[in-house]
């Protein structure tokens, strides 16, 4: 069984809500079942756009959930959805201090590719999202957390924007880079490219 | 099937994809082998998700119902 490491035993209230036993700790648990007909999936999150965000989280809870292994790697846009609630600014000299100014960091932030109106867009998708219980990609990504999604930090994508660990999220991978996901490819997990 | 037998449940009613599936994969691992759960839930595409769910991850999809919008489905932990 493989235990994820966590600061605390967890979950976030989506999760919770609707069961009626405490969640076991077997919970924090990858959930094995399957996992030997499913090989790995990886997931390669390029853009930080709302929708394609949603489209990753969704698709890794939902895998982890079928007991399947799950990795996410994060790069370039995609980047930014690691970013803490509560960090405006990242970045050590002006142009990644600009970038981070002109593309707010936060999977909370993430604007929608088309009609984002200036944050109205994702206003309302979001509110929609609320109105048909459908789970946001911020409690998503922590629901994979909690199902032992490994969640991969590009190190080169840290270094051009200027990104410190202490800017991301906790329970992350250590960062790796291009041939780390070449690798996992060559050993048999699935790529899928969002 | 006996009704009784069912011990646990999820209420995933009024939540959509993915957030039935990921409840009951947790709930389910409170089971022991071969213990009964039930899954209520509105979503119209759950029906099928649990059928794949169930395939996948091995565990019986004993029973699939609607009423009234509601959706019902019992699993067997394998």
């Amino acid at each position: 069984m493989t235990t994820i490491t966590r600061p605390e035993t967890y979950l976030p209230a989506a999760l919770m809500d609707g069961l009626d036993d405490p969640v076991p700790d077997e919970a924090l648990e990858r959930v094995e079942e399957g996992a030997a007909k499913t090989g790995e999936l990886l997931i390669i999150c390029e853009s930080g756009d709302l929708e394609r965000t949603w489209a990753t989280t969704i698709l890794a809870s939902s895998a982890a959930a079928s007991g399947q292994k799950v990795s996410i790697f994060f790069t370039f846009w995609g980047f930014f959805p690691l970013v803490k609630p509560g960090v405006r600014i990242t970045g050590t000299n002006w142009m990644q201090k600009m970038l981070s100014v002109m593309n707010r960091p936060g999977i909370d932030h993430a604007k929608l590719s088309k009609l984002n109106f200036l944050g109205m867009g994702p206003w309302m998708m979001k509110k929609l999202a609320k109105q048909y219980g459908v789970a946001e990609p911020g409690e998503l990504l922590e629901m994979a957390q909690a199902l032992g999604v490994r969640l991969i930090p590009c190190q080169m994508s840290m270094d051009l924007m200027g990104i410190r660990r202490e800017d991301l999220i906790d329970g992350l991978e250590e960062p790796a880079g291009a041939a780390t996901v070449l690798q996992m490819i060559a050993d048999g997990a699935t790529p899928l490219f969002i | 099937m006996t009704v009784a037998s069912i011990t646990h449940r999820v209420d995933a009613r009024g939540l959509s994809c993915p957030l039935p599936i990921v409840r009951t994969a947790i709930a389910i691992k409170a089971l022991g082998s071969g213990e009964l759960i039930e899954v209520l839930a509105t979503d119209p595409g759950s029906t099928k998700d649990f059928t794949a769910w169930a395939k996948t991850t091995g565990h019986e999809l004993v029973e699939s119902s609607v009423t009234d919008g509601v959706y019902r489905f019992v699993l067997r932990r394998k």
